[in-house]
C-alpha cells in the first residue's frame, strides 16, 4: 500500500479545444490553447520548481521560482503566468535560471526556521522540496536581522514574530513558517468562496490574516480546509498530523455526510486515520471539502460508541451485554413469536440512508424475503419522497437530471427551499464560483440565506415567501412565463405532450395565479416575482436546485411537479447547465431509494404489483413476494398505536429525534414488543429499543454510496470494524438466524445481485468502479458510460408531462393562539440529528440549537437576544434560547434540530404531504414567550434518556 | 385524532389534489394513488368507513373513486389465533 498519487500541474486546465504545439527542453508537446507553460511542462513530465502555484487556484506569479527562458523572448518569464504559443522553444534549466532560483530560495530560507526535523510538515513540505530541487547549500544572511522566525533576538522582543494560532480545533496557523505565497488566501477566495483570509501589510510586513487580524475561530473562516490543503509549508497544518505524523498510505473513499458525496483520500498510518483530504479526481467535489467531511470524523472512535450487542426485556430495564449469537437468536425468536401471535404483517424494518447501497438492499431483502411482507421504509420518507413521486410523474424517473459539473455551464440559477452554504457546502462553493463568473441567482426562501448576499455574491432576486406558499409562488412564475409568451415552444412541441401543455398553460394563465393576486398571501411583491420569472425564462441556461424547503410540506409533491413544469416550459432539460436538481440530505438517500427501500417498490423504482418484476426476485430468492404495498413509517407508527404492528428492525436511523410529532413516535415505539436498533450510539430511538446491535462506520466497511447526482461511488474499508462486523454482515447474520441461507462473502457480490436484477444498474460492478472511478446510473447497455445528464434525447417516460398545480393552503394555520410560523433547517457545522457531529470538535461552532426571531417579534414579547424562550405549538412545547436577527421575516421563526435536548420535533405536527406522507416540518404555527428553563417534557425526557442508557456493570454514559 | 380520522384526512388530501386535475382523470387518479400506496389494512379501514359508516367525512371525489379502489383480501388470522380456535373445537 502507498499514498494515492496526485499530480499538481501548477495551474488549472484550459478548456480550449484549439491545440498548440511547442517544445520544452527538447520535447515536443501539444496542449490546449491557454495552458500555462508550467502545466505544459508538467504534462511532458518536467517539474518546473514552484511555490506559489498549485492547480486548484489561478496562477499568481509571485514566488519567482518557476522562471523559464524562451528563445527569442527577453528576460525570464514566470512559467505559471505565461501561456503557451505555437512553436515556442522553452528551456526550464539554464545556468542563468539556476542562479536566479538559488538566490530566490536563499532569501526565502533566510526568513524561515530551520527546525525541519521536528516540523510537522517534514516529509510533506514543498519549501523543503524546492530547496532540494534548486540545490540550495548555504544561507548567508543569518537570523540577526529583521525576521519573523524567532520570538526574541539578542534578548530583545521581536515584534514581527507572532505566536501560533491554535484556536481552530482542527488546524493550526504558525505565522513564523509562512512564506506569503498567498495560496491559502486564493484557495479561500477561488475554491471555497468565503473570502475569510487576506494578506495584511506590505512588503516585509505582509502576513496572512484571518479577517481583520483575528484568530481563525473568531474570523469568517468556515473551516473547509482548502487553505490547509493549499499551504506548501507547515504554516497551516492539521492538528492530527502534528499529533500523529505523516501518513504512509491512503485509500480513496466517499464521505458519509451530505448528499454531495465528496471523494476523499483517507490518509492512514497503519489502521489509524491521520487525516481526510479531498480527492482532486473526485467528480462530485473536484478536490474540495467542507468542515464535516474534512475534519469531523472523530465520532468513529468516540468513547460513547457501543461495541457489544445488548438486550433488555423491558425498556425500563438496564441494558445487558450479550454475544452476537445470543442477540441474533433473541431477535429471530421474538420476530417469529410476534408474527405467530399477531400475523405476518405485524413486523417491519427501516433502511438507512447513512448505510451503503449493499446494506440497504440487504435490509429490504430481509423484510421482503424473510419477514414475508413489504413493511420497509427509509428516512427518505421524511425528506425527499415527494421528489421521487413528483419527478417520477413528470419525467418518468425519480432523480435529479444533472451532474454537479453542470453548474459550471449554467446562466441563471433558482435556489428554492435549500440553504446550500450550510446544507451542501461543497456544491455551494461550486455554485458561488459560477456566480462570481457572472451567472445570475434567484433565491426563493423565507429566510435571507447566505447566498442572498455574501462576499462577491448577490442574488438578482430574493423572493421571501411565507412558509407553505411554494406552490403559489412557482405557479405564479409559470403564469408570467406563459402569459408573457416566454415559454420555449419548440422544446415543448418536441419533448412534451402539446395538448397537456395547452391544458396546463390555460390553467396557470388564469388571473388568480398572477403575481398580483398571489402577493396577498405569499408575501412576495408582484414586481419582484415578475422580474425573477423573466430572468429565468430569458437568461440562458436555467437550472433549479431545491431542498427540503420544497418537499417537507403538505404540498411537497405538488411543488416538485411545479418545478418540473417550470423547467419544461422554459426548455431547461436535457443538456449541460440546466435541469432539476434535488439536493439530497443524507449521503445515500438517493441510493436507499434506488435500492427498493420504499414499501411499494422493488429496487429500480418498480412497483411491487408488477408481476414481471416480482418474478425476477422470486426466482433468484426462492420465495413468493407479497404483491401489496407495505406500511410507510408514519403508517407503521399508526398501526403500532392501534395494536397491529409490534416489531421493528431499524438500521442507522433515529426516528424519535428526526421524525415529526415526537409524542406520536414515542407512543408508537412504546406500543411495540420488539424494537431492534442498529447504530453507532445509543441514539434517542434506542430509548425505546429492546435490542441494540452495534453498527460500523463508513471507514470500517466496503460498499457504495449514491449521491444526489446519481453517482455511484466506492466506500472503502480502511480499518477493522470496532464492533466486529460491517453493517451488511450484521444484517446477514440476523437473516441467517431467521433461517435464510445467505452467504455473501463481500459487498461486491451484493452489487452483482443488484446489477443482475435492476436494469438501471446492469453494468455496475466493483470491477467497473475500480476502472472508471465512479458512474452515474442508468449504467446499462444503452448507457455503458453511465448518464451524467438525463433525458438528453427525450424523457424517460416518453413525453414530459405537464401537471396542473393548484395551491392549497396547509391546514396548519396561524391564529391568535399560535401567531408565528416556525420553519426548520440545518447549520454548516452540524449534521442532521447531530449523532455524529455532536461527538466531534464541531460543537465549538454550534453547541446548542437557537431560535431565530425577528427583532420586531422579539420586542413585542419582551425577548432579548440570548433569552430562554418557550416555543409552543398545538403538538407540544419546548424551550431554547433566542437569537434575534432580521435574517427571518417578521412572523417567521426558525431553528435547527441538531441537539436532542431541544426536541424541536415535539413542536412539529403530524400533517404531511398528500402524496407521500412526507411530514410538514417546514410549517408549524407557534407562539413564543419568555421562559425560565426547560419544559416538563424536556425534564421528563432527559430523565428517560438517562435511565435508558444504563448498561449493567458499566457507569452511566457521560452524555 | 383517531386513526380512522387520519385516514379520512389522508384520502381527502389526495382528492384535493385531483380535484384540480382534468375531470376525466380525477376519480381514477385518486383510486390509482390509493391502490399504489396504501397497505391493505389501511384500505380495509377505508372500506370500513365506506361500508359501515356511510363514508362519513370523505370527499365526494373519494366516494366516486371508491369502486375503483382494490378491496384487500380479509385480514390474515394469526397462526396463534388459528391454533387457539383449533384447540377450542
Amino acid at each position: 500500500m502507498s499514498l494515492v498519487p496526485e499530480i499538481d500541474f501548477g495551474t488549472p486546465a484550459s478548456r480550449s479545444e484549439r491545440m498548440v504545439t511547442l517544445t520544452i527542453d527538447g520535447n515536443e508537446i501539444t496542449v490546449p490553447e491557454g495552458t500555462s507553460i508550467m502545466r505544459a511542462s508538467m504534462e511532458a513530465g518536467i517539474k518546473v520548481p514552484k511555490l506559489c502555484a498549485t492547480d486548484m487556484v489561478d496562477a499568481f506569479g509571485s514566488c519567482r521560482l518557476c522562471l523559464v527562458e524562451i528563445e527569442g523572448r527577453n528576460g525570464t518569464p514566470a512559467s505559471c503566468t505565461t501561456p503557451v504559443a505555437p512553436g515556442l522553444i522553452v528551456h526550464t534549466q539554464t545556468s542563468r535560471l539556476k542562479n536566479i532560483r538559488k538566490g530566490v530560495m536563499e532569501l526565502y530560507i533566510s526568513d524561515h526556521p530551520l527546525d525541519c526535523l521536528t516540523c510537522a510538515a517534514n516529509g510533506d513540505c514543498e519549501l523543503q522540496d524546492m530547496a532540494g530541487a534548486v540545490g540550495l547549500r548555504d544561507v548567508r544572511y543569518g537570523y540577526e536581522g529583521d525576521n519573523h522566525v524567532k520570538a526574541r533576538s539578542n534578548g530583545e522582543i521581536n515584534a514581527r514574530w507572532m505566536p501560533k494560532d491554535e484556536s481552530n480545533p482542527y488546524f493550526t496557523y504558525d505565522p513564523s513558517k509562512c512564506i506569503v505565497c498567498s495560496r491559502c488566501v486564493r484557495a479561500c477566495e477561488e475554491v471555497q468562496g468565503t473570502f475569510a483570509l487576506t494578506i495584511e501589510g506590505r512588503g516585509f510586513d505582509s502576513r496572512v490574516s484571518p479577517g481583520m487580524h483575528e484568530h481563525f475561530l473568531e474570523s469568517e473562516c468556515v473551516s473547509c480546509g482548502a487553505c490547509v490543503q493549499a499551504c506548501p509549508t507547515a504554516t497551516l497544518t492539521e492538528k492530527s498530523v502534528i499529533e500523529i505524523g505523516q501518513p504512509e498510505h491512503s485509500v480513496v473513499t466517499t464521505c458519509a455526510y451530505c448528499g454531495v458525496g465528496c471523494s476523499f483520500k483517507a490518509e492512514m498510518r497503519g489502521e489509524e486515520l491521520v487525516r481526510m483530504v479531498p480527492w482532486k479526481d473526485g467528480q462530485a467535489n473536484r478536490g474540495h471539502s467542507c468542515v464535516k467531511g474534512r475534519f469531523a470524523y472523530g465520532y468513529s472512535t468516540h468513547k460513547e460508541r457501543i461495541l457489544n450487542p445488548m438486550i433488555r426485556e423491558k425498556i425500563s430495564d438496564p441494558w445487558r451485554e450479550v454475544t452476537w449469537e445470543e442477540a441474533n437468536a433473541h431477535v429471530a425468536a421474538e420476530f417469529r413469536r410476534i408474527q405467530y401471535q399477531y400475523g405476518r404483517d405485524s413486523i417491519g424494518g427501516i433502511t438507512s440512508s447513512r448505510c451503503t447501497n449493499e446494506e440497504t438492499f440487504l435490509v429490504q431483502k430481509l423484510i421482503r424475503a424473510g419477514f414475508g411482507n413489504n413493511n420497509v421504509d427509509t428516512c427518505a420518507r421524511v425528506c425527499h419522497s415527494p421528489t421521487g413521486y413528483g419527478l417520477g410523474q413528470a419525467f418518468g424517473t425519480s432523480a435529479g437530471t444533472q451532474n454537479f459539473d453542470s453548474v459550471e455551464h449554467t446562466d441563471v440559477v433558482i435556489v428554492i427551499g435549500a440553504n446550500p452554504t450550510d446544507g451542501h457546502p461543497v456544491f455551494a462553493s461550486r455554485l458561488k464560483k459560477r456566480l462570481r463568473q457572472g451567472a445570475k441567482l434567484i433565491v426563493i426562501d423565507p429566510r435571507r440565506i447566505e447566498l442572498v448576499s455574501s462576499p462577491h455574491i448577490k442574488a438578482s432576486y430574493h423572493l421571501p415567501l411565507k412558509p407553505g406558499t411554494n406552490v403559489a409562488v412557482v405557479t405564479a412564475l409559470a403564469h408570467v412565463i406563459v402569459t408573457e409568451g416566454l415559454f420555449d415552444e419548440k422544446f415543448i412541441r418536441e419533448r412534451c405532450d402539446w395538448s397537456e401543455f395547452e391544458d396546463w398553460a390555460a390553467f396557470v394563465a388564469e388571473p388568480r395565479h398572477s403575481p398580483e393576486e398571489t402577493e396577498a398571501f405569499t408575501g412576495v411583491p408582484a414586481e419582484t416575482l415578475r422580474g425573477a420569472a423573466r430572468l429565468f425564462a430569458t437568461g440562458g441556461n436555467g437550472s433549479i436546485y431545491y431542498g427540503l424547503g420544497v418537499t417537507e410540506h403538505s404540498q411537497g409533491s405538488t411543488t416538485v411537479m411545479a418545478i418540473a413544469n417550470l423547467a419544461m416550459a422554459t426548455g431547461n432539460i436535457g443538456r449541460e447547465g440546466v435541469g432539476v436538481n434535488p439536493l439530497r440530505g443524507q449521503n445515500n438517500v438517493q441510493g436507499s431509494c434506488d435500492m427498493g427501500s420504499f414499501p411499494h417498490e422493488l429496487p429500480g423504482y418498480r412497483h411491487i404489483s408488477d408481476d414481471a418484476t416480482r418474478e425476477i426476485f422470486e426466482k433468484l430468492w426462492g420465495v413468493t413476494l407479497n404483491n401489496e404495498p407495505g406500511l410507510r413509517i408514519p403508517n407503521m407508527l399508526d398501526a403500532a398505536v392501534e395494536g397491529s404492528f409490534k416489531g421493528l428492525y431499524i438500521q442507522g436511523e433515529d426516528i424519535l429525534q428526526s421524525d415529526p410529532d415526537t409524542r406520536h413516535v414515542s407512543a408508537g415505539l412504546a406500543a411495540m414488543e420488539c424494537v431492534v436498533v442498529q447504530d453507532l450510539f445509543l441514539n434517542e430511538t434506542a430509548n425505546y429499543a429492546h435490542v441494540f446491535l452495534p453498527g460500523s462506520t463508513f471507514l470500517e466497511k466496503d460498499g457504495t454510496f449514491t449521491n444526489a447526482e446519481r453517482r455511484i461511488n466506492r466506500v472503502r474499508r480502511v480499518m477493522t470494524p470496532k464492533n466486529g462486523y460491517a453493517d451488511w454482515e450484521v444484517t446477514q447474520n440476523l437473516a441467517r438466524a431467521m433461517g435464510l441461507a445467505w452467504n455473501y462473502s463481500h459487498p461486491s457480490e451484493i452489487m452483482d445481485e443488484i446489477a443482475a436484477t435492476t436494469p438501471s444498474f446492469a453494468l455496475v460492478s466493483y470491477d467497473y468502479l475500480e476502472k472508471n472511478g465512479s458512474v452515474q446510473w442508468p449504467c446499462n447497455e444503452k448507457n455503458p458510460q453511465g448518464s451524467p445528464i438525463m433525458h438528453v434525447n427525450g424523457f424517460v417516460r416518453g413525453k414530459g408531462k405537464f401537471i396542473r398545480t393548484e395551491y392549497v393552503a396547509t391546514d396548519e394555520k396561524t391564529g391568535p393562539r399560535f401567531p408565528l410560523l416556525l420553519t426548520t433547517g440545518r447549520i454548516l457545522s452540524q449534521y442532521n440529528v447531530g449523532a455524529q457531529t455532536r461527538r466531534t470538535e464541531n460543537v465549538v461552532w454550534h453547541e446548542e440549537d437557537r431560535l431565530e426571531i425577528h427583532p420586531h417579534d422579539a420586542e413585542n414579547r419582551g425577548i432579548r437576544d440570548g433569552d430562554w424562550v418557550r416555543l409552543a405549538s398545538r403538538a407540544g412545547e419546548t424551550t431554547l434560547r433566542a437569537l434575534v436577527t432580521d435574517r427571518v421575516a417578521p412572523g417567521v421563526v426558525y431553528t435547527t434540530f441538531h441537539h436532542p435536548t431541544t426536541q424541536a420535533n415535539v413542536i412539529t405536527t403530524d400533517f404531511s404531504d398528500w402524496a407521500t406522507n412526507c411530514p410538514e416540518y417546514k410549517v408549524t404555527a407557534v407562539q413564543i414567550s419568555p421562559s425560565n428553563g426547560p419544559s416538563d417534557w424536556q425534564i421528563e425526557y432527559d430523565d428517560l434518556a438517562r435511565r435508558s442508557r444504563r448498561i449493567r456493570g458499566k457507569l452511566e454514559a457521560a452524555e | 385524532m383517531s386513526e380512522g380520522n387520519k385516514l379520512v384526512r389522508m384520502a381527502n388530501q389526495i382528492a384535493t389534489f385531483f380535484h384540480s386535475q382534468p375531470a376525466s382523470e380525477a376519480a381514477n387518479g385518486v383510486a390509482t394513488h390509493i391502490n399504489k400506496f396504501w397497505e391493505p389494512r389501511m384500505r380495509r379501514q377505508f372500506f370500513d368507513i365506506i361500508d359501515n359508516h356511510g363514508g362519513e367525512g370523505l370527499d365526494s371525489l373519494v366516494l366516486q373513486a371508491a369502486p375503483l379502489i382494490h378491496r384487500p383480501p380479509p385480514a390474515e388470522v394469526p397462526p396463534a389465533a388459528r391454533a387457539g380456535n383449533a384447540a377450542a373445537h
